[in-house]
Order: C-alpha cells, then structure tokens, then sequence
C-alpha cells in the first residue's frame, strides 16, 4: 500500500507532528502537556513515518539508536534531580536561572522524560514493525 | 534532607545509564553492575542503622511538603527491606557474572536488574499510594523484560501467564487508589492513615477487599498464584533467584504497608478471609512442591508455601505474629534466592535441571553439599537456623490467639516442606548418577568462585541470624511495634522536616 499521495502527505504531516509534540513539551512547564505526552505525539509521528516508509528507514533517519535515547533520557532526568545536591536542597528540587531565561531544571527533567518515551516507545515500535511489515 | 533515602534509587538508575554506555565491554558492565551492588548495600545499611538509631526518616522530593508532594519514608520494616535487597542484588549480580556470562544479552540482563532494582527499592521507600503503584510499574515492566531476554517458546508461554495476571491485579490496584482518592482527595500514605477512620464502612469494605486482591495476586496467595509456578522455572537461575527474593516480597511488603497504615484490618471480614487464605496457601504450596521433580519448580511452588507463612503474621495481626511475619520475610528472602542459586550450579554441573539426571554431588563435591544443607533446612524450619525461630514466632502467636488449625497447619506444612528438600537431597547429592545420565561438567575454578561466593554468603547469613537471632528478633519487633503505632511514621511524614 504505498501510495504516493500517502507518502507525501506523511512527510509533511510528520514535520508538524513533531513541531507539535515539542510545543506540548515545552508548554507542559505550567499547563496540560509535558514530556510523556509530547513524547508519545512524537512516536506517532515516526509511526506514520514508519508505515509510508519502512522501519529501517526511520532507524537510518533518526540516526541514534532507540535504546540511546531512551537511556539518555533517563540520564538527564536522573542527573537534573541530581543538580539540587549542589544547592544542598531536596532531590528533584527545581533550580531557576529566571535571571537569565526562565527555564530551570524541571524543564530538563521534562526532557529527559521526553527522550526516555520516545526511545522506549520507538524501540518496541522499530522492533515490531521489523517483524510485522 | 536525607539524601540516604534516594541512594537506593539513584545508584541503579544512574547504574542503567553507565550500562548502556558501556554495554559492548563485558568487563567494564560487571563491573558497573558490582559497583552499583556495594554502593546500594553500603548505603541501605547506613540507612537502616539512620533509622534505627534515630527513628523514623523522610525525605520530601522536590521539596514539596508532605501530603501534597511525594515523600519517602523509611522506617524500621522499610530500611531492613532495602537493605536485605541489595545484599541479594549484590549476590546475584556476581553469580550473573558467571552463570549468563555466555548468554547473548549479558548486559541487557545487567540493565534490566538495575532497573528491577529501582522498582523495587521505590516501591519499598515511597509514602505515596500513587507512587507505590508506579514503582510497582517500573519493577513489572523490567521484570517482563528479564524473562523475555533470549526467550524460547516455554519460556514466553510461562510468562504469558505471568503478564496477564499481573496486569489485572495491577489494575484492580489502581482502581482502588482512584476510589481512594476519590474519597479522601489524599494519596499520602501517612495522610490517608488519618482521613480513613472517616469514611464509611461499605467503602472501606469494598476498597479492602480490592487492595488484598491485587496484593493477593502480586505475592502469589492461594487461588491466584498461577503466574509463579508457571514462569520462575523457565528462568536463568540468577535471575529466578532475583525473582525469588524480590517480586512476592514487594506484594508482601505492600499488603502489610496498607493494611496497618491506611486501611486497618483488624477485626473485618477480609482479615478472616486472608487467615484462611495463608493456610491454603501454605498447603497448596506445598503439595505442588512434593509433586514436582525439578529443582526450579520444586522451589518456585516453594515461594508459595513460605509466603503463607508471612502472611499468617499479618492477618494475625499482634505484635508478636507482625515481628514474626517481619524476620520470615528476611530469612525468606536470603534462603530462597540461595537455594535458586544452588539449583543454577547443579544445573551448570548436570546440564539439566531434573532430579532424575542428578546424582553424587555429595561425593565430588561435599562443600556444595553443606551449602545445600543450610538453607534447605532453614526452609524446612530447623533449629538452630533462621527458619526455625521465624516458624516459631509466628507458629506461638497463632497458639497464642486460638489459631490452633492454622498452627498445626504451619507445623504439618514444615514437615513436608523437610520432604520435598530431602528429596532433592537424596536424588542430587546422595545417590549416585544415572548411568544413562550425563556426565559431570566440569567447571573452570574462576567461575566456581563467583557460583559459590554468594551462595556461601548467604549460607553464613542464614546461620548467622539463626544463632544471633534475639538481635535480629529485637530489629523486629520494633518494626511491628511501629507499625502498629503509627504515630511516629505520621509525625515524620507530616510534622515538618525531620
């Protein structure tokens, strides 16, 4: 089934998929949205992709492998937490820099969550498709 | 702050990043692995020796206060959970070191364990219902990854089993922490401990009744515990151990978490209904064992025996039957992960886990013998090993509230359980080897090393708390004493910063 109308489409559609799937993240900060969502709206993205394409495809263009995001992601969250040992408050406490941009380390967990998703999801996905398609 | 309480969840979190960095060299992934093990257990103890000396500990994440917030608490059952888990992991991952050296996802396995790893621990520190759910989350989803790593078709049919159980007690678990919050609008566990009293008695029925079900499927109790006897034995030893030791135990350690804390059981139905449960599940355990004739089955049906054990002490429900169910659950754990790890050498040294194709271990080889010996006879109850005084604890405070079915139950279940130990005993280590069997393999010393270092070990423990055991016994009775008190775990929880 690989139409080109399909195939076409996709490729646009996948650009504001992840767009999107960023806004979400981003806009997670102090409203509905967030890493976990934005993730998975990503995955969907490279779903379609997948399905118009083919799973060796997405692999080749995402260029890491799905599991080094995934344990990227899980190192960033842990490491964000981390960063408020310094200031020698709790774990996961958020430290700001709204001096400089008003971003801080929550929105590096978000982050970290985002790719953790993403890698995990994608994996499972790659890996079933590869056995499906 | 008490960044102690995070080690136990930071260390294998950070440990399954380095893996992953480091998955292509299987030196610098043990390595990883033991690294992480030590600091884990060197941790958990600082923890537990915190807690014991200074009473309860909390710490709140993010800095959130307490019942709005995650918290982690850690009081004397939780801090001794800990700590006798990473001295398992730090076992297994040396045995692991040996026994899936060759396997194709060495350091996959390593990953997964760290990650089991943080699911636990999680599981056993948080103060939060919610959260308890999720580590319950994170251990289920790395656990299916461990049994499905180089899985064959036994092995993903076992599981199959293993996922689908789960899956309903999982979600029978979050039903009940939605209607929990529905009613209260509170996920804290010390928080909940509070609002409860005030809900109505067919609300607090039906939730019971929810929360033992799900608790009841996680530790493996009477009419639903299909899932264990029917995946553990397709498992590498190593990891069977790790299941073994940890899995149930979180179920247990929910079960008791919940019902002492936030919905108190005595006097209800449902603790009616659990006594009778730990009986049937103490016997129905046992009978599979004696039927089966493999080394893994026999201890997989094992697990379901003993935890019946524990499980009397907490529908008991005294301080004395509570401190029982406490020791038993850590002799329990550092028994039993041993004697999977024994059946993994004899498998190693047989190449086949039936009894039939064994035989003459005590000839070649008497000190895998006496290994064998110490925890197969602190399971079956024996005096002066650890098994003895945790039956005996709990066996006294059934006597001591008029159980006496129950008792004689647990005494006839001690009896058999010396059968189906003895029968692995005569078949593998006394009588000779088939002669249509294979031969012996032999074993380079340097991966014997690593089988026997944590067996031996945990043989010395069990001896250890055996011979030691009013020490051991003071640890717990504290911890029920706690439990039944909850007054201090509340006031550290929601009393301000400790």
């Amino acid at each position: 089934m690989k139409s080109v109308i399909f195939k076409t489409t996709a490729h646009l559609v996948i650009g504001i998929m992840l767009l999107f799937s960023l806004y979400l993240l981003f806009r997670g900060h102090n409203e509905p949205g967030g890493g976990f969502i934005g993730a998975l709206i990503a995955v969907i993205a490279f779903a379609l992709l997948t399905f118009s394409e083919s799973p060796g495809y997405v692999r080749q263009r995402i260029h890491f492998s799905p599991g080094m995001i995934a344990l990227t992601g899980v190192g960033i969250s842990t490491g964000s937490g981390l960063l408020a040992a310094f200031s020698g408050s709790d774990y996961l406490t958020g430290i700001w820099w709204k001096a400089v941009v008003p971003m801080g380390t929550p929105l590096l967990f978000d982050i970290g969550v985002y790719l953790a998703v993403t890698g995990a999801v994608l994996s499972i996905l790659l890996d079933m498709a590869e056995e499906l398609l | 702050m008490n960044w102690l309480l995070l080690f136990p969840i930071i260390f294998p979190l950070s440990g399954a990043f380095f893996l992953y960095l480091f998955r292509k060299n299987t030196m610098a992934v043990t390595g990883i692995s033991w690294m992480v093990a030590t600091f884990g257990m060197v941790a958990s103890i600082g923890l537990m020796h915190r807690v014991y000396s200074y009473g309860p500990q909390a710490a709140s994440l993010g800095n959130w206060p307490a019942p709005f917030g995650i918290v982690f608490v850690a009081d004397l059952l939780s801090a001794a959970m800990v700590s006798v888990t990473w001295v398992i992991a730090l076992g297994i991952v040396i045995y692991s070191a040996a026994e899936l050296h060759s396997s194709l996802s060495y350091s996959r396995s390593h990953l997964l364990i760290q990650f089991l790893l943080t699911g636990v621990n999680g599981a056993f520190l948080t103060g939060d219902l919610f959260n308890l759910y999720v580590w319950f989350e994170v251990m289920l989803i790395a656990s299916f990854g461990l049994i499905a790593l180089d899985a064959d078709a036994t092995r993903i049919h076992g599981s199959i089993k293993y996922v689908f159980l789960n899956l309903i007690s999982t979600l029978a678990f979050l039903l009940a922490i939605g209607l929990l919050y529905g009613a209260t609008g509170m996920l804290n566990l010390a928080g909940l401990h509070l609002k409860t009293a005030y809900l109505s008695p067919g609300l607090i029925f039906f939730l019971s009744g929810l929360f033992l079900f799900s608790f009841s499927v996680k530790s493996g109790l009477f009419p639903v515990f299909a899932w264990l006897p029917a995946s553990y034995h397709t498992l590498p030893s190593s990891i069977a151990a790790l299941f073994a030791a940890l899995l149930t135990k979180v179920g247990i350690y929910a079960m008791i978490r919940v019902f002492t804390l936030v919905l108190p059981f005595e006097g209800s139905i449902w603790q009616h209904i659990l006594i009778v449960m730990s009986g049937l599940t103490m016997l129905t355990g046992v009978l599979g064992a004696a039927s089966r004739f493999t080394v893994k089955r026999i201890l997989s049906f094992h697990i379901i025996s003993q935890v019946g054990y524990i499980i009397i002490g907490i529908a008991l429900y005294t301080p004395l039957a509570l401190a029982g169910s406490i020791l038993y659950l850590i002799h329990h754990i550092i028994v039993k992960a041993n004697l999977f790890l024994i059946g993994g050498v004899l498998n190693r040294k047989f190449g086949s886990d039936h009894l039939s194709q064994m035989g003459g271990v005590y000839k070649h080889f008497p000190l895998l013998a006496v290994l064998f010996m110490i925890p197969a006879f602190s399971l079956a109850g024996f005096p002066p090993l650890s098994g003895f005084w945790s039956k005996f604890a709990v066996i006294r405070a059934g006597l001591e509230t008029g159980h006496h079915v129950l008792a004689a139950t647990a005494l006839i279940v001690g009896v058999l359980t010396l059968y189906s130990m003895l029968k692995i005993w005569n078949q593998a280590f006394w009588e000779r080897p088939p002669e249509n069997g294979a031969a012996v393999m032999p074993a380079p010393m340097k991966e014997m090393v690593l089988y026997l270092v944590p067996i031996g070990t945990f043989a010395l423990m069990t001896i250890f708390i055996g011979l030691w055991a009013e020490p051991v016994f003071r640890y717990a009775d504290r911890a029920a004493m706690q439990l039944l008190d909850p007054a201090l775990y509340v006031k550290t929880v929601l009393g301000g910063a400790p």
